[in-house]
């Protein structure tokens, strides 16, 4: 073998020892925090949900009990997403879906909102958007309460043409240089609400899986 | 190593090379991050950690690393205890991990890391390559700390706001209100703010090392002007 053929065949495996050391070790921290981490997105996931669907209108595991919300018009979500199914003595109580607006200042607003079985808004909360700090995030419940106002809003409270902000001549409020950011947020909540109305029964069947069986779906 | 060498090491990296002010490497995180006290502190750290453990980390195997492939190898030392840290926060620390976000993986591109590996590491042992890492990690950390700093009092009013999402809900007390009921400034909180601030106290280190060389050497002393900083991007 010539000295150069033998050089690069040292540099090569001297590479390859590096990239076994990482590997190891990285596999061995994956291994070593990904239930924690697994554990605190849902310990955070489940402190938004509790905002918004008090723990005492459900009785049910509402973090398991999920349905795939199906690609609709309404949702302008580009991909599925999930709704979780709060039931109270096995009856139909609050639902929480994850809904998107799609035409923010700055793109898309995941928010997710809980409706109770009567079509009231338990809640709206914005998971997370990139709307100007300072400007339009008083959408964030951490900055702002405005959020709140679609608190027990309903389809019918107020009538179909308020749904807008009040600079549209609806009745819900904004803040002078930022229109387009609640704009965005109203229109979405509002279609959520038609969405649920037109798909109440079929988002809540079929029935929910067996408690034993429960652990399947967590990943 | 003797206390002189420890001194040096310290003095390089705090003041006479600090990263943030002198060098001007890492601007990115800089500026994007130092918008409050806590997101600048936290980033800091975990780049004082990174810059720590890469330089004790690849210091001894120096020899062993072939001079063709050394910048593979340590990108990819420096990629795996990145991800490591970026692990423990997110199972630990993960309200605040949500925010600093992107920017854990980009500690990786960071050319202050592979810059302090290059021009240190790959030529001293092991105590001394870690302790310049950490010393250059916490010259960086004291200017975000600074900019931060004043970032948010002025943009927010707030210091230490977000002090929680590192403690947990009780540390919520700590969080200052320097002006109570302040309506925020804008320009402050976005990256523009960050340039202006980072220009004021890179002029402020200045005028006090022209005052200090007036001092030492009479009113001659010239001032040594500022080398270019380099992004991130270059680096992939």
């Amino acid at each position: 073998m010539s000295t150069t053929a033998k050089a690069s065949l040292r540099t090569a495996l001297n590479l390859l020892f590096f990239a076994l050391i990482g590997t190891a070790l990285l596999a061995l921290t994956y291994d070593l925090t990904h239930d924690t981490i697994a554990r605190s997105v849902e310990k955070e996931k489940l402190k938004l949900i509790a905002q918004i669907a008090p723990p005492a209108t459900y009785d049910n595991d509402i973090m398991k009990d999920t349905a795939p919300l199906a690609k609709d018009k309404l949702l302008d979500g580009t991909a599925t997403t999930i709704a979780y199914r709060g039931r109270l003595n096995n009856q139909p109580s609050i639902a929480v879906l994850q809904i998107v607006a799609p035409d923010g200042y700055s793109g898309r607003i995941n928010l997710i909102i809980a409706i109770h079985s009567d079509g009231r808004i338990g809640g709206v909360r914005v998971v997370s958007h990139k709307e100007t700090p300072g400007l339009g995030d008083y959408i964030e419940i951490a900055k702002n309460n405005w959020i709140t106002g679609f608190n027990s809003a309903s389809l019918d409270n107020p009538k179909e043409s308020d749904w807008k902000v009040k600079k549209d001549g609806g009745s819900f409020d904004y803040m002078a240089g930022a229109t387009i950011t609640p704009r965005a947020v109203v229109k979405a909540v509002h279609k959520a609400l038609q969405y649920y109305a037109q798909h109440r029964d079929e988002l809540f069947s079929p029935a929910p899986p067996e408690k034993t069986s429960g652990k399947e779906d967590k990943k | 190593m003797t206390v002189q060498e420890f001194k040096d090491i310290f003095h390089n990296g705090l003041w006479k090379q600090n990263t943030g002010v002198v060098q001007l490497l890492g601007l990115c995180p800089l500026l994007a991050i130092s918008n409050s006290v806590v997101n600048a502190v936290s980033l800091g750290l975990a780049t004082t950690l990174v810059m720590t453990l890469s330089g004790a980390a690849i210091a001894p195997i120096r020899q062993i690393v072939p001079n063709e492939t050394r910048i593979p190898v340590f990108i990819l030392i420096i990629a795996v205890l990145v991800t490591v840290i970026q692990f423990a926060m997110n199972a630990y620390m993960y309200s605040l991990y949500v925010v600093l976000g992107i920017f854990i993986p980009l500690i990786v591109t960071n050319c202050i890391v592979l810059a302090r590996i290059e021009a240190f590491a790959s030529k001293n042992p092991a105590l001394e390559s870690a302790l310049d890492g950490m010393a250059m990690g916490l010259g960086l950390t004291a200017v975000l700390a600074v900019l931060g700093s004043i970032r948010e009092i002025f943009g927010h009013g707030t210091l230490l706001s977000g002090i929680d999402m590192v403690f947990g809900e009780a540390a919520k007390s700590l969080v200052i209100t320097v002006v109570p009921d302040y309506h925020g400034f804008l320009l402050a909180i976005l990256p523009p703010g960050a340039f202006i601030v980072l220009g004021l106290l890179i002029a402020l280190k200045n005028w006090l090392n022209l005052r200090a060389e007036r001092k030492a050497h009479g009113a001659n002393a010239a001032i040594t002007p500022i080398e270019g900083g380099c992004s991130p991007v270059a680096h992939l």
